[in-house]
């Protein structure tokens, strides 16, 4: 079964808070590889309740997101929610790197300029 | 950026010093950025904000690492001229601990010599204990779970804390719901005895014999039953506050016991040669006149004098101005939380039957009708249907009826239009009645349409002997 993954989006990074995003890209993969399902999501307005609501309903397996509250991390944990949180940087390093198996909460992707 | 580059101010002293220490000590999030809003150097307050380090940020978008939601629903740093004064505005972000934090955000243009904008500063400040300062004034008019601002009350709660530091015995008076067993709570929780027990007895509740062996404990065999030693509550009590409500439903013959007690702090439990010295501060309760007792022989006077060495009257509802609506916001408050409901307040209709209500159960009814409100109410304010129906249906009656209520104790109430109390008007009644039928007990109690008991209960509750 393909295990779905969504990460919640600003612009072409992971969106720094989870309860502002308004669109969400939600792809899937079979044993570690990308079945080239993509979709983004464009939410009506920016809600925790909203997307996780979208999580349970989507059956999403694991959510990578930056900033969320211990109050939804933990119900979606609770939901079976593979949450990997603090993650910053643009969404196709992130899951490159998550299909890599490499993917840590905390990681922080970004090229920084020096 | 290299970060392991020192950076150092030049001019201000006769040596050099480092930027980073300086920034450090200073007890406020700081963050500097470039013109593109990444952060170029951060301070140690920051850092155990955001849960961020210096190094894991250096060269990151701060909308990332800040994240607040004044960085995601629009920027200041992006309007930002060269001209441009500093922006406050008051947001919240969300820490590596996701935590939820308010946040007060100052940022303010980086200039070169040549007035070129080259960056920008950015201060954070964590607002939680600001918060906290706020909900505990909005808590400055209380005293443990007592709640009120009228002159009444802040007298009690300037005098509870004094009352507490004593240890005599204090007698609480007041009507029903008025607050008796928080004040005697709070007196205990004040007191040196706080660490000891705050035992507590309804001496309404148990019938005589059993009262006495739950307050004084009894040795195996002392009576059918007692199959083994049983400590008391006073016992239970030692070192500590024990609690005696309803104090004026307290038998005659106990009342010699507990005087007895208050002369020597001995308790002598049922079927018991040894006494046992007791440690404990007595607060006792009632909602009953003990005086008007004491004048009809149904309480002892010389336990009424023992008891209300320190005495303490809570004022009905009715005569507490503006706590009404203090404790109706309270309880909408805290109940809404409770409920998780998204309350914001009262409507004016709901609150005008609200204050106009005289609350004969004083604060525990306003609890109880808040409560009911909260749990009926789907909107985002209370409205007169969502208030218990007596409240609305019976308001009229109400108001003519009890608002001239103006003493307190059940058989206190002053009669409109009249000089007298219920308790005095019936008295006059029965003795009226007696008159007329000329002592005949059974015929004074059917002119009265009273059954004989009533009347022989009403006669010794007035003291009106044959």
């Amino acid at each position: 079964m393909p295990e779905k993954i969504l990460i919640p989006l600003h612009g072409n990074d992971v969106a720094p808070r989870f309860d502002l995003a308004t669109e969400v890209l939600i792809t899937a993969r079979d044993k570690n590889i990308a079945n080239g399902e993509e979709k983004i999501v464009v939410l009506s307005r920016a809600s925790a309740e909203k997307l996780c609501h979208l999580i349970v309903t989507e059956e999403v397996d694991v959510l990578i997101c930056s900033g969320i509250e211990e109050e939804y991390y933990q119900y979606l944990t609770w939901k079976k929610v593979q949450v990997i949180d603090s993650v910053l940087g643009p969404w196709e390093s992130v899951l490159k790197r998550f299909y890599e198996g490499m993917l840590q909460p905390g990681d922080i992707l970004f090229d920084k300029k020096d | 950026m290299d970060t392991s580059q020192q950076l150092q101010i030049n001019p201000l002293f006769n040596f050099p010093i480092d930027l980073r220490s300086l920034i450090d000590e200073i007890p406020l999030g700081i963050i500097v950025l470039d013109m593109d809003r990444r952060i170029m150097l951060l301070n140690r307050a920051f850092e155990s904000l955001t849960g961020f380090s210096q190094d894991e940020a250096a060269g990151v978008p701060c909308y990332h690492i800040l994240r607040s939601k004044m960085c995601i629903k629009g920027c200041p740093a992006l309007n930002m001229q060269h001209e441009s004064k500093p922006v406050c505005m008051e947001s919240d972000l969300i820490n590596r601990d996701r935590n939820l934090i308010p946040v007060r955000v100052n940022l303010a243009l980086l200039k070169d010599p040549y007035r070129k904008a080259v960056g920008f500063l950015e201060t954070v400040e964590d607002m939680r204990p600001i918060m906290e300062l706020d909900a505990q004034k909005s808590h400055a008019y209380r005293f443990a779970h007592l709640i009120g601002r009228s002159p009444q009350m802040e007298k009690i709660f300037q005098i509870l804390p004094v009352f507490a530091q004593s240890d005599s015995s204090v007698l609480i008076t007041g009507e029903t719901g008025t607050g008796k067993d928080l004040a005697a709570e709070a007196i205990h929780q004040a007191s040196n005895r706080a660490k000891g027990p705050f035992v507590k007895v309804n001496c309404g509740a148990l019938p005589e014999t059993l009262l006495e062996s739950e307050l004084f404990g009894h040795r195996k065999g002392a009576f059918t039953g007692a199959v083994e030693n049983k400590p008391g509550r006073f016992r239970l009590a030692h070192n500590g506050t024990l609690y005696l409500t309803e104090i004026g439903d307290l038998p005659l013959s106990l009342q010699v016991k507990l005087l007895t007690f208050l002369d020597d702090q001995m308790v002598y439990p049922l079927g018991g040669t040894k006494g046992f010295q007791a440690n404990v501060r007595i607060i006792a309760a009632t909602h009953r006149n003990l005086e008007q007792m004491v004048q009809t022989a149904r309480f002892r006077e010389d336990l009424f004098f023992r008891l209300n060495v320190v005495r303490i009257h809570l004022p009905p509802l009715r005569e507490r101005q503006g706590d009404t609506r203090l404790l109706l916001d309270y309880f909408l408050n805290s109940l809404s939380s409770r409920f998780r409901k998204k309350i914001k307040g009262f409507s004016n209709k709901a609150l005008e039957i609200l204050r106009s209500y005289p609350y004969p159960g004083n604060v525990r009814e306003l609890r109880n009708i808040s409560e009911y409100a909260v749990n009926v109410c789907q909107e985002e304010k209370i409205q007169p249907h969502h208030l218990p129906a007596y409240l609305v249906e019976m308001k009229p009656m109400i108001k003519e009826q009890v608002s001239p209520l103006i003493q307190s104790g059940p058989n206190e109430y002053m009669l409109p239009g009249t000089e007298q109390t219920w308790g005095a008007m019936e008295r006059k009644l029965i003795l009226d009645a007696l008159v007329k039928t000329g002592g005949r007990r059974s015929k004074t109690a059917e002119l009265l349409g009273w059954g004989r008991s009533t009347l022989w209960r009403k006669m010794k509750q007035y003291g009106i002997n044959q």
